[in-house]
């Protein structure tokens, strides 16, 4: 841990002194716990409960952040993931995160916080120069301008612009963090814990149901915590705390905080992201830093609450600009004042509520600016008690302030415009309820005038779905606990018991400003906005912008959303869409539910990939599989190789060996020469039986495979009903209804799938069995010419070995003094060799055995590598053949295609362009010069040809160094095939420039009549 | 999305592996226009907006191939049945 220092706590010296916004008393924060942290290198004082956003306004920072596009100066707008411009790095070195938003991040001690998207500094950033080519930089301005030539798009257009336009960067090094995942079965998912999630989750609670309330903020209570409003004679957030302390005290709730739900999913399945730990501190005492939940809930109440949305009008970006909302959270949940001079200008009855909370907080309000030409009288009444000047149907057109809000224009009704010197603006267009998750399945919201925004349709309860609160609309505190009581009662299926006391009633009355016209004022002086009007303050997205893009011909939001990047930053546009929505409508003269809305995709908030892989991380992607023999395999100083899952033995080195070729040529020829045992294990074993395992066989395999006698094996080939080589291996029969066959160890599971596919689908009625043995037994191969002595030693008093009794193709079933074993008398070598195999718990052992009994003859442990050299020197095809474009003639298996009966593939195998004479077919290849090494997937072309696909032959498929030969030899598949036998060919390798001329052979390099198998 | 596997109840779909919309029969390898009735059955689709009769194979659990009806435009799953037949448990 890089921080050490920080475990130990600091001492509280004077942090209240050096928070000069915080107020003396009030807020959910735990003053007895002081945190210090690090901003832009600048060691600050906080509380226990802060959030970044509150700690840094609590210290007078305002200018936190430089826009995406302009790098205009930007501050906190808002005060949860709906921020759009609050972005920081946090951490440092291989910690570093980007992109935190500082409104949802929970402060915790020694956290190091960094601006990002400006340079030199957050004060002076010469980025800010692009604010000065703005009237350059319209919409679509990259897609129009970075068009010539393409080739330079990639490398050079693009890096500038990312490098220039941009957010933060993450750490390079790898990911120090783990992540863990848990899955959940509950009755009722709850999210969102504000008062419709806490009324249900009361009742439900009560009722007995488990379940599990989730929010995405490090405190639960939602807006309960950040209003002062009272439910009977409690404060909002009293009730709140007093009804979270009922919850955790039942068993069969889970509360859990920090945790967003961030997609819906088919079947009921939603993908919870829980933060466990802030930083270095708490990862000393946690394993994970993330949790990762899937969420299985027989029922969901959607209480996710709303977001306030922006206001529209020219220089709405500076710092000291922020939501009415977040205001009064700074205020009453963290005890910050925000600013020392405020003004608030809304369009709602909502934005009024602010006036008193930031008078308690000893801000002054200078004026109340409402653009609604008349409000309520008991909306009125709420600055009565202050000297705040109200302006009815007046609009803010105007800001001052570079780095900070200094002075805002207000046009009257008539058009007079007044000026006010401020440092906090509170903004209120009205509130969007938050039905992203809603619409993850694909559900489309409704436009509803009533309360000027889109919700899901009331009566929407496809998969068990409820949506309460303010994300159904229902604003009031009243209408929410309510909301909350009556979906919770419809999933008990029981009458609602809590009885709801009286509650404060608050107005939500609308009059939406969605962009400030084009002139305000009624009288002739037409005032006009002034400045930049931001509709999407996190991608610079400007009302002018949108026009443009109306201009052009995008009159569909999706499309207009791609085009300027509305909505499109790690914000989702959750403060600014509609009001660019209904700019839309107003061009396109028809109403906003015509207009539409944009779609919302998972994640809800930015996810770390890390969280998604979970536990599945480098080697744990995947699981590792390792034979019986593994340890006496790494003993003898195996080389692995991963087989699909598997691990196996590659090569084993041998004392005084320096490279992988001198312990395969080694192990190859000792092979040829003596005896060696390669461990088989991993290949696919099928135990087939039943009164049709016969034909069930002879339906899958190419070759007859009814016609194997009892105690024999037969070589066998498989295809895919379309005609082309799915896999190969051996069918050995132990009993007239019982077969164990085998597959390559890449395609096991696939065979299996398969071959149950061919059961239960195809011929049900097929009285026969089958399952996989791969585990349950190990298997060594013996080969050479000393095997049968070798053997001999092993078995010779259990099982007659004589060839009389135990011939070529031969296998049996008996009993190893006392243990279940199989032997087999066949060859992948071309040389005379056995198969044993033993239950996998007697493996290792068995191999060991082997190893000592077979000293006398030097018998060697060999390895896929040098399996692969015996097998290319005998022409036999594996994985690199049986490519899935490959046919069993073009293998040289046309032969062994029965003719007598029906099996999958067959028909498709016949078609015209699988049996063309010119198909490439295998054959082998050697360098006519000696010396001359050439690679798998070197193109065959006619000497004299030039390299184009046209001339193109074929292609060299496995290439082994070969020391029966004494040079480098392959296999190949080539036009015309055999024919072409003695003819010189380049093999033309672009990839590692190489063009070697080679003669093409026979597949088969050594004892071309078989007699070393029967020797 | 997840499936109720008539033999291991209501599992996660990861367990599974889709091959698609179910072919007709598989033709009669005897009939005389054999091939082109091959051809039909292994490449042809019909590929509908809304259920489909759909083969699932539960390889990590029963390793039963399961006929599933599932809604494309939704993925609602209509119904879940052994391709081999058989009832819930398997009969």
């Amino acid at each position: 841990m890089a921080n050490n220092s920080t475990l130990t706590p600091k001492p509280a010296q004077s942090t209240v002194a050096s928070q000069p916004n915080r107020l003396a008393k009030g807020g959910q924060i735990e003053r007895s716990l002081p945190l210090s942290f690090e901003f832009d290198g600048q060691q600050l004082g906080a509380f226990s409960g802060d959030s970044l956003a509150s700690a840094l306004l609590a210290n007078d920072i305002k200018l936190v952040a430089r826009s995406f596009k302009y790098h205009r100066p930007r501050g906190i707008f808002s005060a949860g993931s709906e921020e759009p411009n609050a972005l920081m790095t946090l951490g440092k070195g291989k910690y570093r995160e980007p992109n935190c938003k500082a409104t949802s991040v929970e402060l915790y001690e020694g956290m190091a916080a960094r601006t990002q998207n400006a340079w030199p500094s957050i004060g002076f950033d010469v980025g800010a120069l692009a604010s000065a080519f703005s009237p350059f930089l319209p919409a679509g301005f990259y897609y129009k301008t970075f068009m010539w030539p393409s080739a330079f798009w990639e490398r050079i257009y693009e890096p500038i612009i990312r490098q220039a336009a941009g957010l933060g960067s993450a750490s390079t090094l790898p990911d120090p963090d783990q992540y863990d995942v848990q899955h959940e079965f509950c009755d009722l998912l709850i999210v969102g814990s504000g008062p419709a999630g806490l009324a249900a989750a009361i009742e439900a609670g009560r009722a007995g149901l488990r379940i599990m309330l989730c929010d995405e903020d490090f405190a639960m209570g939602g807006r309960l915590s950040s209003e002062k409003l009272h439910i009977g004679d409690q404060n909002c957030a009293e009730w709140a705390n007093s009804c979270l302390a009922e919850l955790a005290s039942m068993p069969n709730v889970r509360i859990c905080a920090s945790t967003a739900i961030v997609g819906r999913y088919d079947g009921c399945t939603y993908l919870g992201v829980q933060k466990l730990s802030g930083g270095p501190l708490s990862k000393a005492q946690q394993t994970y830093a993330e949790k990762l939940w899937i969420i299985v809930p027989a029922q969901v109440i959607m209480s996710t609450g709303a977001t306030e949305r922006s206001l529209v009008f020219g220089g709405n970006d500076r710092p000291g600009i922020m939501l009415a909302s977040a205001v009064r959270t700074y205020i009453n949940r963290f005890a910050v004042a925000p600013g020392k001079r405020a003004a608030i200008f809304t369009c709602c009855d909502d934005g009024w509520r602010t006036i008193n909370d930031l008078k308690a907080a000893g801000v002054e309000v200078v004026a109340v600016i409402d653009s609604r030409e008349t409000v309520k009288n008991e909306v009125l009444a709420l600055g009565a008690n202050s000297s705040a000047k109200v302006m009815l149907g007046a609009t803010v057109i105007g800001t001052k302030g570079w780095k900070g809000l200094r002075q805002i224009s207000v046009s009257d009704q008539q058009g007079d415009v007044s000026k006010f010197e401020v440092d906090l603006l509170a903004v209120s267009g009205g509130w969007n309820p938050n039905i992203a998750l809603a619409t993850h399945l694909g559900g489309k919201p409704i436009w509803c005038e009533e309360i000027s925004s889109f919700k899901m349709a009331s009566d929407d309860r496809v998969e068990n779905v409820q949506i309460v609160g303010a994300a159904a609309g229902q604003y009031s505190l009243g209408a929410a606990l309510n909301g909350g009581l009556k979906a919770a009662s419809l999933v008990t299926g029981i009458k609602a018991k809590f009885v709801l006391p009286k509650t404060d009633d608050e107005c939500f009355g609308i009059t939406p400003l969605w962009v400030l016209p084009k002139s305000v004022g009624k009288n002739s002086k037409g005032q006009k906005s002034r400045g930049k009007a931001f509709v999407d303050l996190q991608n610079d997205v400007t009302n002018t912008d949108i026009d443009l893009a109306w201009r052009e011909g995008f009159k569909n939001p999706e499309h207009i959303k791609r085009y300027t990047t509305m909505g499109m930053g790690t914000d989702q546009g959750r403060t600014g869409t509609v009001n660019g929505l209904a700019q839309i409508a107003e061009a396109n003269n028809e109403p906003m539910g015509l207009t539409g809305n944009i779609t919302g995709r998972p994640p809800y908030v930015p996810v770390r990939l890390g969280t998604i892989a979970g536990l599945h991380r480098g080697k744990y992607f995947r699981p590792t599989r390792r034979t019986s023999a593994h340890e006496a395999a790494t003993e003898l100083d195996a080389h692995f190789v991963e087989t699909g899952e598997w691990l196996r033995p590659q090569w084993y080195t041998k004392a005084g060996e320096t490279n992988w070729l001198q312990s395969v040529t080694r192990e190859a020829e000792a092979v040829r020469k003596s005896v060696g045992v390669c461990d088989v294990s991993t290949l696919g074993k099928i135990d087939v039986q039943g009164s049709d395992a016969a034909e069930f066989l002879n339906r899958v395999y190419i070759n007859n495979m009814a016609g194997v006698a009892v105690n024999k094996v037969r070589y066998g080939v498989m295809l895919r009903e379309d005609g082309f080589v799915m896999d190969d291996g051996t069918a050995a029969r132990f009993g007239q209804n019982h077969f164990v066959i085998s597959t390559t160890t890449a395609n096991a599971g696939k065979i299996m799938q398969h071959l149950y596919y061919c059961h239960q689908v195809l011929w049900p009625e097929l009285d026969v069995q089958m399952i996989s043995v791969t585990e349950q037994w190990a298997q060594y191969a013996i080969a050479g010419p000393n095997s049968a002595k070798a053997m001999k030693l092993l078995v010779g008093d259990y099982l007659d070995l004589s060839d009389e009794a135990f011939g070529f193709m031969a296998c049996a079933e008996f009993s190893l003094d006392g243990i279940p074993a199989r032997a087999f008398r066949v060859s992948f070598s071309g040389e005379r060799a056995y198969e044993i195999a033993v239950p996998a718990q007697y493996g290792q052992s068995i191999f060991n055995q082997l190893l000592s009994l077979g000293k006398e003859w030097d018998i060697t442990p060999y390895g896929t590598d040098a399996l692969a050299v015996l097998r290319i020197e005998k022409g036999h095809v594996s994985g690199p053949e049986l490519v899935g474009q490959t046919t069993a003639k073009d293998l040289g298996f046309g032969g062994m295609m029965s003719k007598k009966k029906d099996f999958i593939g067959r028909v498709l195998a016949g078609r015209a362009a699988l049996i063309e004479p010119d198909r490439p077919s295998l054959v082998g290849v050697r360098p006519v010069l000696k010396d001359d090494r050439f690679s798998s997937g070197a193109q065959f072309l006619p000497v004299g040809s030039s390299p184009v696909a046209d001339n193109c032959l074929g292609y060299i498929s496995s290439v082994a160094y070969s020391p029966h030969v004494g040079s480098w030899i392959g296999l190949g598949l080539i036009a015309g095939g055999s024919e072409r036998i003695g003819e010189k060919v380049r093999a033309y390798d672009p990839v590692r420039n190489k063009d070697t001329l080679v003669e093409i052979v026979s597949p088969v390099f050594i004892d071309p009549k078989g007699a070393r198998l029967r020797a | 999305m997840r499936i109720n596997c008539p033999y291991c109840g209501n599992r996660d779909v990861a367990e599974f592996s889709s091959m698609g919309e179910e072919p007709a029969k598989r033709p009669d390898p005897q009939q005389a226009d054999a091939q082109t009735a091959f051809v039909d059955y292994v490449y042809l689709r019909n590929n509908p907006a809304g259920p489909n009769k759909e083969l699932w194979y539960h390889g990590q659990g029963c390793r039963q191939w399961l006929r599933v009806n599932r809604n494309t435009l939704s993925h609602k799953i209509l119904g879940v049945s052994l391709a081999a037949g058989g009832d819930q448990n398997g009969k």
